[in-house]
């Protein structure tokens, strides 16, 4: 038999083996084994037995304070029965996300197609616009936030200038998504250094041939460019749109963690908190979870699913 | 002329010097959109900046960025504005973030050098598996975790917030490993195990030794992340000794902030200050890990 396989999972290759099967299989197995005991804890105590666990409290009336009782479906049934504000919290977020992700996509393109030109300062643009990508989800700058769109802001100091006497963008539900919208939006930096990324893999001849066959730049842009940029477009789509279903901390300063005005920023990870850790209702949140979950692998796998009729991949 | 790129050079036929003229009104034009989006993009920052500086009775008068006169009040009245003074939520802040970045490169470059280099039964079982948690909404394990660290004794302590990184969680963190690890030639380790060299070894001193760009991005990206974090401070830490900045700066806006907008500007402006250091220091290596990797922010 073959003494010289190394292989993962090499049999106990017969008799004729010196050392003993379960030193070989230690040998072969035990130092990965080893290496990933942190993980193993990690996954096993802190993501597989928790979502049995969350799974298991779905389906109960669970408080924290008395024993779990079975109470089947109920948390489900209740939700999509006769809870209303499950609906808001759910059209909230949707609607966050069907405006920020294409609004911060296209910004991002934009931006990335111009600074592609071969810029002069490209490095300082770059850093500018990236900036606001990585400050962007503390609690600062939702306190900024905040403050800019109030009544008396700078916005509206701003738009005062042009004789528009704007609203109270926080305080009004017509407006206060849209703030948030805005503040996503204003975070384009690191799709934007994707596309960077994404738009220096384009072949130089390519452009060349089109524009020697006589194409405008336009049409090079819908013709060439972007469809080789779709794997980018696709990807950045994937991590915005799974980010903004995961966004809280904006909503929750801006709102001072209500949701309000009229649960008009109520997303859907804020709704959970207040089930969870303001009314303790955690059976319900954990049903809140689980639905947040099935939502966000329909939301994956349509996108994977219709991707291979707009993704184009090299053949 | 010099100063563009060749690769977009397109040609249009007509004669060069026109087409040098256009290309340069061209160029002017994007600068100018481009300044244009900067100044928009930054003034929000630069004006919290010029707020935290100004008297508390000149913050809503004027939208200049230059304060007329410049006072400190904010800074002083902001850092004594809660029962406790700011240099402890500062101090927890950073316990917890680089106990935080400790745990996730240790834990997180021990599995990735399992899953790049070692063999072992059910290695793609296990990877595939490490993956799938990539996707998985953190609401779903909340509510079990918080009762497993509230049965511990663990909350009001920086306990749930760091344990967890020690035990590679990260999944985001180890692929960006795994990938590193990949890259480093394999012939590397393969002398060192002919000379006899055990795979802890070859993990201390051959892979962490030539994995300092992507352990240096990792760290400064668990960094940014923790010190960031609202979420877990918020439901894991009720008592204000054991509060991150984060949440001493939550608990001023709901507590002081309408009498005392100088200090809760001032605070938000020095609860930022270390990630924009970082970003002024690692600016390219942050960069590059974002173009590389997809990283979200």
């Amino acid at each position: 038999m073959t003494a010289r396989s190394l292989g993962a999972d090499a049999a106990p290759s017969g008799r004729a083996v010196v050392p003993s099967v379960w030193s070989r299989l230690w040998s072969a197995n035990g130092p990965g084994y080893l290496f990933l005991i942190p993980w193993f804890i990690g996954f096993f105590g802190l993501t597989v037995g928790p979502i049995i666990t969350s799974l298991y409290l779905s389906f109960t009336d669970f408080d924290l304070l008395t024993p779990a009782n079975w109470v089947g479906a109920d948390n489900y049934i209740r939700m999509f029965t006769a809870d209303p504000k499950f609906f808001q919290s759910m059209r909230v977020t949707l609607l966050f996300v069907l405006f920020s992700v294409p609004l911060k996509l296209a910004f991002a393109l934009a931006v990335a197609l111009l600074l592609n030109r071969g810029m002069r300062g490209l490095p300082i643009y770059r850093a500018i616009f990236y900036l606001p990508s990585l400050l962007g989800a503390s609690v600062a700058i939702a306190v900024l936030w905040r403050t800019l769109f109030a009544g008396d802001g700078v916005i509206n100091d701003f738009l005062a200038v042009f004789g528009i006497q704007g609203p109270s963008w926080i305080s009004n539900p017509r407006y206060s998504l849209w703030t948030l919208i805005i503040l996503a939006v204003w975070q384009f930096g690191s799709p934007m250094i994707i596309f960077l990324a994404g738009l220096r893999q384009v072949p130089v001849d390519l452009y060349e041939a089109a524009s020697l066959d006589g194409a405008s730049k336009w049409r090079i842009f819908w013709k060439v460019t972007l469809p080789l940029l779709t794997p980018v477009v696709f990807f950045n789509a994937i991590i915005q749109t799974i980010e903004g279903f995961k966004s809280f901390t904006p909503a929750f300063i801006i709102s001072g963690g209500t949701g309000n005005p009229v649960n008009s920023t109520l997303f859907y990870t804020l709704y959970l908190y207040q089930e969870a850790f303001a009314f303790f209702r955690m059976g319900y949140a954990s049903a809140l979870a689980w639905v947040l979950l099935a939502i966000v692998a329909i939301f994956t796998s349509i996108s994977f699913l219709t991707s291979r009729f707009w993704v184009h991949y090299d053949d | 002329m010099t100063t563009e790129a060749p690769r977009l050079t397109i040609v249009t036929g007509g004669d060069t010097a026109s087409r040098v003229a256009r290309k340069r009104v061209m160029s002017v034009i994007a600068h100018v959109l481009l300044i244009g989006a900067s100044i928009l993009m930054l003034y929000p920052l630069l004006w919290m900046l010029s707020a935290s500086f100004r008297p508390e009775s000149e913050i809503f008068t004027s939208n200049s960025l230059i304060p007329t006169s410049v006072s400190l009040h904010g800074y002083i009245s902001g850092w004594f504005g809660l029962t406790r003074t700011f240099d402890l939520f500062f101090l927890n802040s950073f316990i917890v973030s680089i106990l935080c970045v400790i745990g996730n490169l240790a834990a997180c470059s021990l599995t990735a050098f399992a899953f790049a280099r070692l063999e072992f039964f059910g290695k793609n079982f296990w990877f595939a598996l490490m993956l799938g948690t990539l996707m998985l909404p953190y609401q779903v394990v909340l509510i079990p975790q918080y009762v497993l660290f509230l049965k511990l004794g663990w909350v009001n302590s920086f306990l749930p917030l760091v344990v967890p990184k020690y035990l590679a969680v990260d999944a985001f963190f180890i692929f960006l490993m795994v990938q590193f690890f990949r890259g480093i030639p394999r012939e590397l380790d393969e002398a060192a195990m002919m000379d006899g060299c055990s795979p802890w070894r070859i993990y201390r001193k051959i892979m962490l030794p030539l994995s300092l760009p992507v352990m240096t991005t990792a760290g400064i990206f668990t960094f940014i992340f923790t010190w960031d974090d609202f979420f877990a401070p918020l439901i894991y830490l009720n008592d204000l000794k054991t509060y991150t900045v984060t949440l001493a700066l939550r608990t001023f806006v709901d507590s002081t902030a309408e009498s005392n907008w100088g200090g809760l500007f001032a605070m938000s402006i020095l609860s930022l200050l270390p990630i924009f250091v970082l970003f002024l220091f690692f600016q390219r290596l942050l960069i590059e890990g974002i173009a590389t990797t997809g990283m979200k922010r």
